[in-house]
């Protein structure tokens, strides 16, 4: 029995998703791949931003893959980091900005 | 305490100073047991095999294994010391394949082949021949080395060699964990010394370009961007310009090899190698238009090839019986290494080829 829900060796299975649904998984691929071509953005930015929703998304997947994309554009751990921090910010501000939602309750019910 | 890193493999003795310990790791495991294809059984998918050299293009001369430094990634294992060293007999048998080949481009490589005492000298020589592209793989550092390599500079523009170096990243941090403490600042002098002469310069002759390799078990990212980023952190931090920069994926030998298997990276990066596999680079390899000569004269596919101790599959076999109408059309000698040169956009000692 496999004794951990993750396998690293699982996202090099990724592509295999259009096995299953060939029209929706070829969909979603060239969708992704547009999604990070150079544009507006650099690939390099996207990369980076990519970096930071995986560690929000905690997608232990994703952290590999974007980890290694970032060292492969010349991405510096200094760099990484800033991003992963930046996630991290509007993650817990995300948190703590429902605080004035309690607030708002509370002066509501008990002011 | 002795620091390992600053010997190569064959001063401390390691199993994989030999090539056979390494052709033995490329071909067993992963490759034996079926979990990855062979390259020869990948390139057949594609009727790629067997991969045929074509016309002479680019003639690389290894003039010894002797190194200032002692680079973790190194594929020829230099280092201070390595004693492999071109004669002047050889060099001589060089010169006489130099003017007579057909090859538009002359390689000279190491070690640091500044380090050969000879060097000079075959410099000199070599530049009658009137190649159209005679270029030295520097490594930089070597012309803030000693005082006696400080006017190498000049010595190249005098001769218009066309250089080539290394640099990993445009930070010190990168560049020093691959290439020793160091080594950045001593480039990024050696790298101002050179563009006050006119090397590198927007529209000189005297032509500067640099090379990236990874600094860790993973594949280089595009060419085109990494350039960009070089040039733009190069210029700004430091007022450096070059001219091209040429992204060359670490092939799993000698002490990357070494590293991928004491950093438990080595089947991830095989996987990352044969993922990467692209069938439109092998058309264009760079054995297919090189032809790499080692610092005792024995011929070779490439400068893998010839650390790996994999010969050209023909009868000429030395530089004293060269003979290029012969060494055309031979057989290429493959293994798994050769996924690197095939990976993504390709890899070549000038950069990519796809």
């Amino acid at each position: 029995m496999q004794k951990t829900y993750y396998d690293p060796a699982d996202l090099r299975k990724f592509g295999k998703i259009t096995e299953w649904n060939e029209e929706l998984g070829n969909k979603f691929f060239e969708y992704y791949g547009k999604v990070f071509e150079e544009g507006a953005l650099t690939a390099r930015e996207k990369s980076l931003i990519a970096l930071a929703v995986a560690h929000t998304e905690q997608c232990p997947y994703c952290i590999d893959a974007y980890t290694k994309d970032g060292l492969q554009r010349g991405v510096t751990k200094e760099e990484m980091m800033e991003a992963i921090h930046v996630g991290a910010a509007i993650k817990s501000g995300a948190t703590l900005v429902h605080g004035v939602q309690m607030m708002n309750k509370v002066n509501k019910l008990d002011g | 305490m002795t620091n390992i890193k600053t010997q190569s493999l064959h001063k401390r003795k390691s199993n994989l100073a030999q090539s056979n310990k390494q052709l033995e790791i490329l071909s067993y495991g992963i490759f034996q047991n079926g979990e990855l294809p062979t390259f020869k059984d990948k390139i057949s998918e594609t009727n790629q095999f067997p991969l045929k050299a074509k016309k002479l293009e680019i003639l690389q001369i290894n003039v010894g294994y002797m190194c200032n430094q002692v680079c973790e990634h190194c594929h020829v294992d230099a280092g201070p010391d390595r004693q492999e060293i071109m004669t002047r007999e050889t060099m001589l048998q060089c010169l006489n394949v130099i003017k007579s080949t057909g090859a538009h481009t002359l390689d000279l490589t190491g070690g640091a082949p500044e380090m050969n005492p000879n060097f000079r000298w075959f410099v000199e020589e070599a530049a009658k021949a009137g190649i159209k592209d005679f270029i030295v793989r520097s490594n930089l550092t070597i012309i803030r080395a000693n005082k006696k390599y400080h006017d190498l500079p000049e010595f190249f523009k005098k001769h218009n060699v066309h250089i080539v170096s290394s640099m990993p990243h445009w930070t010190r941090g990168k560049t020093d964990k691959q290439r020793g403490d160091g080594v950045f600042d001593k480039s990024i002098q050696a790298l101002k010394d050179l563009n006050a002469i006119g090397y590198g310069m927007p529209n000189s002759s005297l032509k500067l370009d640099l090379v990236y390799n990874p600094s860790g078990a993973f594949l280089p990212g595009n060419q085109a961007a990494m350039e960009k980023d070089f040039k733009k952190a190069l210029l700004e931090d430091f007022g450096i310009q070059f001219h091209n920069l040429f992204a060359i994926t670490n092939l799993p030998i000698s002490r990357f090899l070494d590293y991928l298997i004491a950093s438990d990276n080595y089947e991830d990066y095989m996987y990352q190698l044969v993922d990467a596999y692209n069938p439109s680079a092998v058309s264009n390899v760079m054995c297919t238009n090189t032809l790499s000569v080692s610092w005792d004269g024995y011929l070779f596919d490439c400068d893998f090839n010839q650390m790996l101790a994999l010969p050209v599959n023909s009868k000429v076999k030395h530089i004293s019986e060269y003979n290029e109408a012969l060494l055309e059309n031979r057989n290429i000698v493959i293994s798994q290494h050769c996924y690197g040169c095939t990976a993504g956009a390709g890899s070549s000692c000038q950069g990519t080829v796809a």
